[in-house]
Parts: structure tokens; C-alpha cells; sequence
């Protein structure tokens, strides 16, 4: 009994982590929600691979899409190679054959890009992301110039029976190979090297006077995310069966970046919260508005002002709350501010699909406006406007509530 | 031969001198505040949108004065209300910070403007040829850009060398405590630099706009070459980015005047290769192809091996 | 044979010469102070020892091998530990994790990924060993950055002694402590520098002449003077260079 007590304490969180990976297709089993499983599953890979660097690590990179990317291309080609034949292994092995060349890349790259850390890091990044972003348009028989590479997933010994032609199977290995990478990546940060890895991201040159040479630990933990971007790659050739220079461009090092940001980088789980995230903003909200992107900048920057630790980190805030047993008396108080702050946000929105809608009527949340009807954007205003002033009100009373709740307990008024 | 060279060094200087109107602005903020601001391109953008709005209306000349100082507002209030913010989480923040906004006003720009090319084009009185060589024109308009950008770098210097602000400005860039002490508003002078480099982006942006074509991708193309000039240069040398930026700008316009490519050097040794091999795309290569990436095989190449830039100050 | 010794060691910042030609002695097991004057150098020097800065000329040997111009990890590495002035530590790990990562190569970790710190009994134990020691044991998982200064440079103090090295050295480990805590972690340096060699820096003279078997006198990057306490006491160069204030105090 109290063996089974320890064994739930101690890896209850992982068995509920897989369980959830592996019932997901329970919930919605509808083709696009398959492949937004997908997605997910990939965008966590990365994203937490990208912690690696920058919450771990504290390399701010620009340009991780590279080692993505690599692992991507060299997953296509090994799909190409197990089609003729040059190869004989199952299409499941071609997250782990990315990661290996995501690792190479890594190790040749790292070895002089991780001599410095800030500003330094951050342009090697960038230049070397941009470099080969480029060169890829040019060496056109590895890359496939603009159009990429595409390859067929069907070919090659099955696995038991199971031949991976359907994105319902694919979803099942990737969310093994998901919950593998998520769990040697934790496992890294209980290492020697991981301990050390955020030393040297909190005090490099402290770091060096107890015995660590803060480049070889950067270096350490850039090749470790390297290795994991390459699977996240391996996972999105097996998943699209093509990929292109978009895959290990800025635009994708730049939306990685934002995805661990936003879901929180001082937190394990919040690359994944903001992987999940972005990717249903991603395929959902898009397929609302195509402003899906102008919204995501703002959200990211409002993140970055108001919760520099992420969404992870706003949860985490109530910890202290939590233990002191005051979580409750915030309940009210979040209420009154948020409601108006839900208005002020819906009012916001739809104040810019009307700016931004060609169509004689905008359909939003079940109401049909008219951009054309003065009396219409005046009561918009008006509502906004109101639900604003609303925010200012009631924020000095959620701000009391909040320093009443953590005050330390014995302390007076 | 030789019309080529001159045609190439003209069209370098252009483009070498407008790179350096964006990468002064940079290095001035940086040395101020210690924050590469990834979002410079982006106001650069802004003065050519805003400057093309003006001159449906106004004409040119207007755009021309106004669009700048509209852009450097809109840099005083994001330093007044987004990087002060920041600024306290640290430069790793600040850099995110403004690599969000860069993304924010890329997509603002297609949400106000939408997504296609602006034919936002340069005034009639300038569209004339300057002058004509080898049976080739330039075109007075860029004669314009180079006589605007030399222009403002001019009484740039002379603020920056001659005038009391000017010599604030110096001293808050290496003391500012001081400069605090001494009774001077360092926020405020800040915010200023802030200002007044994203209106010198945004001068760029207007006299870039008509030859540069005005779209949403405009500070992509730009911003990431601006960035590899004042990392070249050295981090906060001015004079640094005044070299790298022609250096990037002739570079550049010499790759893509040029028709050499792999093949010729490869004779040059004697040396040739069977066009069916793996590696074929690698002999085939030509100077212009590649021309784009040589700024950023650059970047890495000084950062590996002179991390401080040309002109940058000793390590810390 | 001395375990510390330097020889006629320079350091130039530009044109400007800070440290002029020091050569020292330190023997093994031996408790040295070296006192000075503001901006004498006195920072300087523990950082042409440790590895921070190179020098300019002159060899500093360890063990009887020259580590001048090594890297600070190579040197600590060797054995010799620093605190620094101004407090350094790893300000968003708990304290637990600053101590137990000062322990890592000591222990023969390395740069292993393939340890799982967790499962490392012994050396968790040696970690709350240290946390105890230096009072810290309560604020185990505190954020090392959130702790108060007395406490931020006890945890320095810790950082530094955790891994055992035989050479010590400290620089102002009890600046801007009040009168007790003072006291407190003089105790402290005592107790867990027994058998170990110890350099400090340190203004509070009566700590100095507490401690200290030796002292060495540097004024303006030179040493003027290194011997017993009480000759130094009586040391007339020393009075007016230094002293003298503090010795019409006493
Ligand atoms: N990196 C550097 N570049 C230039 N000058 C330096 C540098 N580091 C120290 N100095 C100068 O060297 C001199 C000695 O400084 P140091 O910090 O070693 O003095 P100190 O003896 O430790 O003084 P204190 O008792 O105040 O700690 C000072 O004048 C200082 O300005
Ligand atoms: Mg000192």
C-alpha cells in the first residue's frame, strides 16, 4: 500500500501525462482533430526543447528552427531511402534518426556559437539561422529549393501489423515518442549537467569558480536541444511527409520562441502549455479570423509586460495563496475585474473585425453587425469604453485582495 | 568593365548610406540603453506606409517631413510604456520585447494596410536621370537619398559633437548615474534617443519606400541586415556601423553586378568537377546567388572569431 | 614549501599599473591576512590567483605548479576556492542547488547527464551538511536571489567551502554585517577552514588580528610588508600607510 502511495506521488503526474496523450483521440476522434493531436504533439516537442536553451540554459536563440528543420529533412530523406529500399527499418525510427542529425548539427554548430551567452549567442543565432535558411534555396538537391521534399511514409517493414498510413496511428507514435522526449528532457534537468546548465544561466562566471566551464555546459545542454528539436522534426516528416525551408526559417524559430515564452520558460510545463496553446490558435482560432496572427502578437507582448513568466508562471503565483489556504478570498475580486475585462477584451475584438471585415455584415458571436452603421460603432464604444473604466475601478481592489492573500501569516492589519 | 564598377559602387553607396541611417539609430539606442532593438526595421516600415498615406494626400514633400516624426512618437511612447517596463526583467526581455513588437507591427502593417505592394512612388520633379554614363542612367532620385543621408548625418554629428544635448547624450551613454546626479532627467533622455533614432528609421523608410518597393515583408528584408551591420561594426561604434554599412552596401551590389561564380574560381586552379555529382549545386554556384547570404556568413564569421566587431570596445 | 606563492607578480589595466611586482608566500595550512588600503588591489590580486584576469608578468604557482593565465575552472579544479567581494551566487536556484552544484565536481560529477542528482545520497547529505553549517538549513528551498544579505553571504561563504577545497581564499566575507552576525560567521570561518589554508581580506582589524598567524600589507599594488601580527602591529611603515587611524582608535 505504501509502496503503490510513493509510486503515485512519485510518477502519478507521468502516468496521468500519458494517459491524457493516449485518450486524447477518445475526446475528438474527427480527422481534424487528429492532426491538431499532431501538431501538438510535435509543437511540444520543440517547444520544450527550446526551454532547453532558453529557460534552462539562458541562450535566448533565434534561430532553433535550424536543428527542426534538419532533423525534418533528413527525416524526408530517410522516408525516401526506406521507399527504395536503400534502408530496411520501420518509418517509426524517423523522429530518432532526425534527433540524431538534429545533434550532429548541433555539435558542429555549438562548438563556437555557445562561447558566449546574451547578446552574442542570441546573433550568432540568428546569423546562422538565416544562413542556412538561405543556403537552403540554394543547394537544391538536399533542401528541394522552394518547394521542398516530400516522401511517403507507407513503405518499409511494419511494426507488428501496424503500417502508419493513417494520421490516427501516426498520433499514437508520436505521442509515445512525445512522452519519451518529455521525459528524458525533465530527466536532463535532474542531471549534473542540467544543475549545472542553469548555473551558469543564473552566474556563468560564478559557475567557473566551482570547477565548470560555463561554455562546455552551454554547449552541453545546446547539443541536448538540438538532439530534441531533430526528433520534433523526425515527428513532423513522419506526420506531413514533406517539409520545406519554411520549417527552419526565422518564421519558425520565432514562433517557437514565442510558444515557450508565453506558456512560461521558468517552468517544465510551461513550453507545453504554450505549445498547446499556439497550436490551437494555430488551426482553430485561424480558421475564424485571419487576424489570428495579429492577435498572437499581442498576446505576446502583453505577455512579455505583464507576465514575464509566462502563463506557467501566472499559476504558479498562487502558490503561495494556495498554501496559506486564502485562494478562495480571491475567487470574488478576479470575478469583478475579470468580468468587465472579458467585455473590454470581446468589445476589442470585435471593434477590430469590423475595422477590418470587407463584407456588407459581420457575423460574430452569434450577432450579425453592420461596419456600415455609425450607431453601431458608437455603442461598441460605449461598451468598450465602459468595461475599461470598469478595469481601472475594480483593479485596486484585486490588487488589495492579491497582497492580502499572500501576506505572510501572523503579520498584522 | 569599368561601367559596371562605377554603376556598382553608386548603387552600394545608395544602398550602403540607407543602411546606415537605420543602423546609426540602432547603435545610438544601443549604447544608450544596452538593448538591440529588433523591432528598427519595423519603424523603418512605418515611415514608408506612413509616408505613402501622407502622399496620397499631401504630396511627397510632406510625407517626407511628417512620417518621421510621427514614427519617432510612436518610438518615444513604445520606450515610455513598453521597453521602461521591461527594462527591469533584463536585456533578455528586452530583446524578446522587441522582437514581439517587430512581429506586432508586421502584422498591424497588413491589418491597416493590407497585404499587397504600395505604389508609393517617388516625386515627378525627381524622376529625371541625373546624369547618363556608358549609355547607363541614374536616376536623380538617388542621387536624392545619397544627398538626404549625408545630409542628416551631418547635423547628427553636429548635435551629437557640438551642441549641449548632444554632450549630455555622450555622457549618459557611459555615465548615466552621473548624468542623473547632475540633476538631468535620464529617463527622459532616454526616451528622446529612442524617439529621435526611430525617426531617423523612419526617414529611411520614406526615401527607401518608392525604390524599395512598400510591403509588409519590407522590414524583414531590411531588419536582419541592419542587425549584422551594427553587430559587424561593433556593438555601440558608430563609426563601426558607418563602415560596415558600406561595406554590406557595396558587397552586396558588387555580388549581384558581378557574374562570377564557383566554376570560374574552380578554373582558376585548374581544377573541375563532374556536373552529375552530389555536390553539383556547390560547383554550380554563382556570386549573385549566394550575394544574400554573404552579410550573415559574415556575422557569424566576425562573431566567431572578433566577437567585439570592427570597431567594438574590448570584451567585458 | 609554500602551497601559495607568487613572484613578482604585475597587472596593467591600459597604462595603468595596479598590482607592482607582488611576491608572497603562503604555506600550507597557514591562516593569512592581507589588508590595505581602498583600491589597493587587494580584489585584484585574488583575481589574478583565481583565474579571473590574466596577468601581466610573474608566475603564481599552486602546489608547486604554475596555474598564472589558467582558467578560474581549471584552477578551482586544483583546489583553491574563492568568496567574492561583492556577493555572487546563482540568485534563481534554491539554496540547496547553489550548495550542491558548488559540490558537483568535487565529487567526480563532471558534466555527467547521466546521474540523477536525486539518487545521490551521499552527496544531498554533504549539501545539508553544508547548509547546516552555515545556518542556512531552513531556507533550503528559498530562492538564493531572495534571501537576506547576511544570509546571501553566508550562502557565498558556503559556495565557496562546500567542495572542499585546501586553499581558501576570502575576499571582505563579513562586510556590512552587523556586530554579531560579524561574529557569527568569524566563528564560522574558523571552524570550517580548521586544517586548511586560508587567505582573507578584510578591513575590521580586530577580525584580522584575530585570525590571521600572518599578515601581508599591500599599498598601491605592492606588498610593504608580511609577518606575524604582532610585528605588523609595531611596523612603522604599515602605521602611517594604513594603521594609523585605526591604531589611535584601538
Ligand atoms: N577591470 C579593471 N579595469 C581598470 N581598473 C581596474 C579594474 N579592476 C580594478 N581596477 C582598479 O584597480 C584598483 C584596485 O582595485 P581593487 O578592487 O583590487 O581594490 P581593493 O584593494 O580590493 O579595494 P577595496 O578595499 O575597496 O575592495 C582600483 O583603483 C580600481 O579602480
Ligand atoms: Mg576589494
Amino acid at each position: 500500500m505504501v509502496i503503490l502511495q510513493t509510486l503515485v506521488k512519485k510518477f502519478g503526474i507521468w502516468v496521468a501525462y500519458l494517459a491524457v496523450l493516449l485518450l486524447l483521440p477518445q475526446l475528438f476522434d474527427s480527422i481534424l482533430a487528429i492532426s491538431i493531436y499532431n501538431q501538438m504533439a510535435i509543437a511540444i516537442v520543440f517547444a520544450l526543447s527550446y526551454n532547453m536553451l532558453l529557460g534552462q540554459g539562458g541562450m535566448l536563440s533565434f534561430g532553433h528552427a535550424v536543428y527542426f528543420g534538419m532533423g525534418g529533412f533528413l527525416g524526408v530523406h530517410t522516408l525516401l531511402m526506406i521507399e527504395n529500399e536503400s534502408v530496411y527499418f520501420s518509418v517509426m525510427w524517423v523522429p530518432f534518426i532526425g534527433g540524431l542529425f538534429g545533434l550532429l548539427c548541433a555539435l558542429f554548430i555549438g562548438s563556437f556559437s555557445t562561447r558566449k551567452a546574451g547578446t552574442v549567442f542570441a546573433m550568432i543565432s540568428l546569423g546562422i539561422g538565416e544562413l542556412i535558411a538561405a543556403s537552403s534555396l540554394i543547394f537544391v538537391d538536399f533542401f528541394g529549393g522552394e518547394a521542398g521534399i516530400s516522401g511517403d511514409r507507407t513503405f518499409g517493414p511494419t511494426f507488428f501489423g501496424v503500417d502508419f498510413a493513417q494520421n490516427i496511428q501516426i498520433y499514437y507514435l508520436a505521442a509515445i515518442w512525445t512522452f519519451i522526449a518529455t521525459i528524458f528532457m525533465y530527466l536532463f534537468t535532474q542531471t549534473p549537467a542540467g544543475r549545472m546548465a542553469n548555473a551558469v544561466r543564473d552566474n556563468p562566471i560564478r559557475a567557473e569558480f566551482i570547477g565548470y566551464s560555463a561554455r562546455r555546459v552551454r554547449f552541453i545542454s545546446f547539443c541536448a536541444a538540438g538532439l530534441f528539436a531533430g526528433v520534433a522534426g523526425g515527428l513532423f516528416a513522419l506526420n506531413y511527409e514533406f517539409i520545406t525551408e519554411e520549417n527552419l526559417n526565422a518564421a519558425t524559430s520565432g514562433r517557437v520562441l514565442l510558444m515557450a515564452y508565453i506558456g512560461g520558460l521558468g517552468y517544465f510545463i510551461g513550453p507545453i502549455i504554450g505549445a498547446v496553446l499556439l497550436t490551437l490558435m494555430n488551426t482553430l482560432l485561424s480558421t475564424y479570423t485571419d487576424l489570428w496572427l495579429l492577435y498572437l502578437g499581442i498576446l505576446f507582448l502583453l505577455t512579455v509586460m505583464f507576465l514575464p513568466r509566462g502563463f506557467a508562471g501566472f499559476i504558479m503565483m498562487h502558490q503561495v495563496a494556495w498554501l496559506r489556504g486564502r485562494l478562495t478570498s480571491l475567487i470574488k475580486p478576479y470575478l469583478i475585474t475579470g468580468l468587465p475585462a472579458l467585455v473590454f477584451l470581446l468589445g476589442v475584438v470585435t471593434l477590430i473585425e469590423l475595422i477590418h471585415t470587407e463584407d456588407e455584415t459581420l457575423s460574430i458571436w452569434g450577432l450579425s453587425l453592420t461596419p456600415a452603421s455609425v450607431p453601431t460603432w458608437i455603442v461598441l464604444i460605449a461598451i468598450t469604453g465602459a468595461a475599461f473604466y470598469g478595469i481601472r475601478r475594480s483593479l485596486p481592489q484585486l490588487r488589495e485582495a492579491w497582497h492580502a492573500a499572500n501576506k505572510p501569516d501572523g503579520e498584522g492589519n | 568593365m569599368l561601367d559596371v564598377l562605377i554603376f556598382a559602387t553608386l548603387n552600394g553607396l545608395v544602398t550602403g548610406l540607407l543602411l546606415f541611417m537605420l543602423a546609426s539609430g540602432l547603435t545610438l539606442i544601443f549604447s544608450m540603453m544596452g538593448v538591440l532593438n529588433f523591432a528598427h526595421a519595423s519603424f523603418y516600415m512605418l515611415g514608408a506606409y506612413f509616408a505613402y498615406s501622407l502622399s496620397l494626400y499631401f504630396g511627397f514633400w510632406t510625407g517626407l517631413i511628417f512620417a518621421p516624426l510621427i514614427v519617432g512618437v510612436l518610438g518615444a511612447l513604445v520606450e515610455r510604456y513598453g521597453l521602461r517596463r521591461v527594462h527591469q526583467a533584463g536585456h533578455v526581455a528586452e530583446l524578446v520585447f522587441t522582437f514581439g513588437l517587430a512581429f506586432l507591427i508586421e502584422e498591424a502593417v497588413q491589418f491597416f494596410w493590407g497585404r499587397d505592394t504600395k505604389s508609393y512612388q517617388s516625386p515627378d520633379v525627381l524622376n529625371f536621370a541625373l546624369f547618363t554614363l556608358f549609355g547607363q542612367e541614374f536616376s536623380a532620385y538617388r542621387g536624392f537619398m545619397i544627398a538626404i543621408s549625408v545630409g542628416i548625418f551631418i547635423g547628427l554629428y553636429y548635435v551629437l559633437t557640438r551642441s549641449r544635448v548632444g554632450i549630455i547624450i555622450q555622457a549618459a551613454i557611459t555615465h548615466p548615474n552621473t548624468v542623473a546626479n547632475l540633476g538631468h532627467n535620464v529617463p527622459l533622455i532616454f526616451m528622446g534617443v529612442f524617439g529621435v533614432g526611430t525617426a531617423l528609421a523612419g526617414v529611411a523608410g520614406v526615401i527607401a519606400g518608392p525604390v524599395l518597393t512598400t510591403f509588409p515583408g519590407m522590414a524583414t528584408v531590411l531588419g536582419s541586415i541592419v542587425f549584422v551591420i551594427v553587430v559587424i561594426g561593433g556593438l555601440g561604434s558608430l563609426a563601426g556601423a558607418f563602415i560596415a554599412s558600406l561595406l554590406i552596401g557595396l558587397l552586396q551590389s558588387f555580388a549581384i553586378a558581378s557574374d562570377v561564380g564557383m566554376e570560374d574560381l574552380l578554373d582558376l586552379f585548374g581544377i573541375s568537377f563532374p556536373y552529375d555529382h552530389a555536390l553539383a549545386d556547390l560547383w554550380g554556384l554563382t556570386l549573385p546567388q549566394v550575394a544574400p547570404i554573404l552579410p550573415f556568413l559574415l556575422l557569424v564569421l566576425v562573431l566567431i572569431f572578433r566577437p567585439t566587431g570592427l570597431m567594438g570596445k574590448r570584451e567585458e | 614549501m609554500a602551497i601559495l606563492s607568487l613572484k613578482d607578480v604585475h597587472k596593467s589595466f591600459g597604462i595603468t599599473h595596479i598590482i607592482r611586482g607582488v611576491s608572497l608566500d603562503i604555506e600550507q595550512g597557514e591562516k593569512h591576512a592581507i589588508i590595505g588600503p581602498n583600491g589597493a588591489g587587494k580584489s585584484t590580486l585574488y583575481h589574478l590567483i583565481s583565474g579571473l584576469y590574466s596577468v601581466t608578468s610573474g608566475t603564481i604557482e599552486l602546489k608547486g605548479e604554475e596555474i598564472q593565465n589558467k582558467p578560474p575552472y581549471e584552477i578551482s579544479r586544483r583546489g583553491l576556492a574563492r568568496s567574492f567581494q561583492v556577493t555572487n551566487i546563482f540568485p534563481r536556484m534554491s539554496v540547496f542547488e547553489n550548495v550542491r552544484c558548488a559540490l558537483l565536481w568535487s565529487r567526480g560529477f563532471r558534466y555527467s547527464f547521466w546521474h540523477l542528482l536525486g539518487r545521490q545520497g551521499e552527496l544531498n547529505d554533504c549539501a545539508m551538511e553544508v547548509l547546516s553549517q552555515i545556518g542556512l538549513l531552513e531556507k533550503a528551498s528559498f530562492p538564493a536571489g531572495e534571501l537576506a544579505y547576511a544570509q546571501q553571504r553566508a550562502l557565498e561563504l558556503g559556495i565557496t567551502i562546500a567542495s572542499g577545497a585546501e586553499v581558501i581564499l576570502l575576499d571582505e566575507p563579513v562586510a556590512g554585517m552587523s556586530h554579531s552576525e560579524a561574529e557569527n560567521a568569524v566563528q564560522l570561518i574558523r571552524q570550517i577552514t580548521e586544517g586548511k589554508t586560508l587567505v582573507m581580506v578584510e578591513h575590521d582589524m580586530n577580525i584580522v588580528f584575530d585570525v590571521a598567524d600572518r599578515i601581508s600589507v599591500l599599498v598601491y599594488g605592492e606588498v610593504i610588508a608580511s609577518d606575524k601580527p604582532a610585528a605588523i602591529r609595531g611596523n612603522q611603515r604599515v602605521q602611517e600607510a594604513y594603521l594609523g587611524e585605526v591604531a589611535t582608535h584601538a
